[in-house]
């Protein structure tokens, strides 16, 4: 058993997942709606604008040098030796772009999806950060999570890096799989979620002196339930371009892709609308939004290899994760989270991560950097669990952690939290200078100092 | 204590790393990647901890 380069395209399967790469925007387009919908009216056109920044940023400093620590399975990358194992542990390409012919070839179609992928990855922590963090902090935390943070875990997942090698160097399965970014674009975005929300500090008013907090309702359920639409076609999207680009999927399996993906989001929204029911007499319309996106967050890692029962078990787990995950990071943990973003991309994330472990039968040929000859004669895929654990370890011990420091080190320079004026007078008034909504009548609590 | 608890969370990654390129039986293995999972936790928790202790302090 030997690692390797990915073997090209046929002409169908690049055709399908140029389709698919067509559709991750979609994602973006879903996330930015649902941050916006979940924060005050007074910042709605704030957030909108820091979105589509904040994906300009990623995009921009993702081909400028994110590429180059990520790279693509069977690329130039440095590898260390420990203990008469290889580490490939960073790429080693040119910065720019440079050396990669964008002709069609996985590497470039992989390059392509990076570039919307890390995009979304930076919009996941605007839902934590909504209506206190400033527009140039988001860009300069955005520029750090992918010039850095982000290009380094997705090259040990997706560019033929320590973890994906696992199975082939210590046995564990197939190493460490995420076919569609639970793990380096959700799981990450989340943990950033989690370090904004710390650094920043709860909005003002959320939370009382004897520590209770207030609810603070997003403005728009409509637009947030409207995203969670847009959302599903992004994710079937970048679910079914990721398996065939990181871990071989044929065009035949994006079928069963889309089956799980909407299936485990479903089951999730479904599961998240019955427990607000029991809970709170009525279902709650965006506590099952979340519920919704959680699942298509939990689906990502495994889509190409559960069956569609197991998607919907994937899916039910992930909706009640997230219900109460939201509950406990606001009232046990005081962190403000407006968006539900820690919850429903680092949660979620991490179940749907785990879940592959439990789940997963893999196909004989596959995948992720290993090429088993016709038999598979490594490992069984019962120690599959152990290495999605040890991604998981990888995640809380080593990526938190780093965008932590990373984002509180900006802190210390470039202070990232609006000034409490900026607060009272809304993001829109105070940043940009115009309200979202001018024509809408304005409440006097609206401006009233909680 | 935040110092504290943002330690442990690279030393529990430590822990977990270290089993996967020391040990190959399976059950050791297992056991010392949950011990080092378990760091994390006491790193997490610590860290949620200060945070709290934070804001209580700042009002």
């Amino acid at each position: 058993m030997t690692a390797l380069s990915v073997p090209a395209l046929s002409e169908t399967a690049m055709a399908l997942c140029i389709l698919c790469i067509l559709l991750v925007p979609f994602a973006g387009a879903g996330l930015s709606f649902v941050n916006t919908g979940l924060g005050r009216s007074r910042s709605a056109a704030h957030s909108m604008l820091a979105s589509l920044c904040v994906m300009a940023v990623a995009a921009l400093v993702y081909v400028i040098c994110g590429f180059a620590w990520q790279g693509f399975i069977g690329r130039p990358a440095h590898v260390f030796t420990v203990a008469g194992k290889e580490w490939n542990w960073i790429a080693a390409e040119p910065l720019f772009l440079r050396g990669l012919p964008l002709d069609g070839s996985p590497a470039s179609l992989a390059a392509w999806l990076q570039m919307l992928s890390v995009g979304l990855a930076a919009l996941i922590p605007l839902g934590a950060g909504a209506d206190r963090w400033r527009l140039r902090a988001c860009c300069l935390s955005t520029a750090l999570l992918a010039g850095l943070t982000y290009p380094l875990f997705a090259h040990w997942v997706w560019g033929g890096g320590w973890l994906a090698q696992l199975g082939v160097n210590y046995g564990l399965g197939r190493g460490f799989v995420d076919a569609g970014g639970a793990s380096s674009i959700q799981v990450v975005g989340g943990l950033t979620a989690l370090a904004i929300s710390w650094i920043l500090g709860p909005r003002r008013g959320k939370y009382s002196l004897e520590g209770m907090p207030a609810a603070i309702p997003g403005h728009n359920a409509v637009l947030v339930l409207f995203a969670c639409l847009l959302a599903l076609l992004g994710w079937l999207g970048l679910n079914c371009a990721g398996a065939m680009l990181f871990t071989g999927a044929e065009p035949g399996r994006t079928v069963l892709i889309a089956v799980n993906t909407t299936l485990a989001a479903a089951s999730s929204a479904l599961m998240a609308a019955v427990i607000t029911g029991v809970r709170f007499g009525k279902p709650d319309a965006s506590l099952s939004a979340n519920g919704w996106i959680g699942g298509l967050v939990a689906s990502s890692a495994a889509c190409a290899f559960i069956t569609p029962t197991a998607a919907i078990v994937i899916g039910l787990v992930a909706g009640t994760l997230v219900i109460f995950a939201v509950e406990w990071f606001e009232l046990r943990m005081a962190v403000d989270d407006p968006g539900g973003a820690i919850s429903v991309h680092g949660v979620a994330g991490i179940w749907g991560i785990l879940a592959l472990g439990f789940f997963a039968h893999f196909p004989s040929r596959v995948l992720n950097v290993v090429s088993g000859p016709s038999s598979w004669s490594g490992s069984s895929d019962s120690n599959q669990w152990v290495a999605q654990l040890v991604g998981v370890a990888t995640l809380l011990g080593f990526v938190l952690p780093l965008t932590y420091c990373l984002n509180w080190l900006l802190n210390r320079f470039y202070p990232q939290r609006v000034p409490a004026e900026g607060e009272r007078q809304g993001m829109d008034l105070y940043e940009l200078g115009a309200g979202a909504y001018p024509e809408f009548a304005t409440y006097t609590d609206d401006f009233t100092q909680r | 204590m935040k110092l504290a608890g943002f330690l442990l969370l690279p030393a529990g990654w430590g822990i977990v790393l270290s089993a996967v390129v020391l040990l190959a039986s399976a059950l050791p293995r297992g056991c010392f990647i949950l011990a080092g999972m378990g760091v994390e936790v006491m790193g997490l928790i610590l860290v949620v901890r200060s945070h709290l202790l934070l804001r209580g302090e700042r009002g």
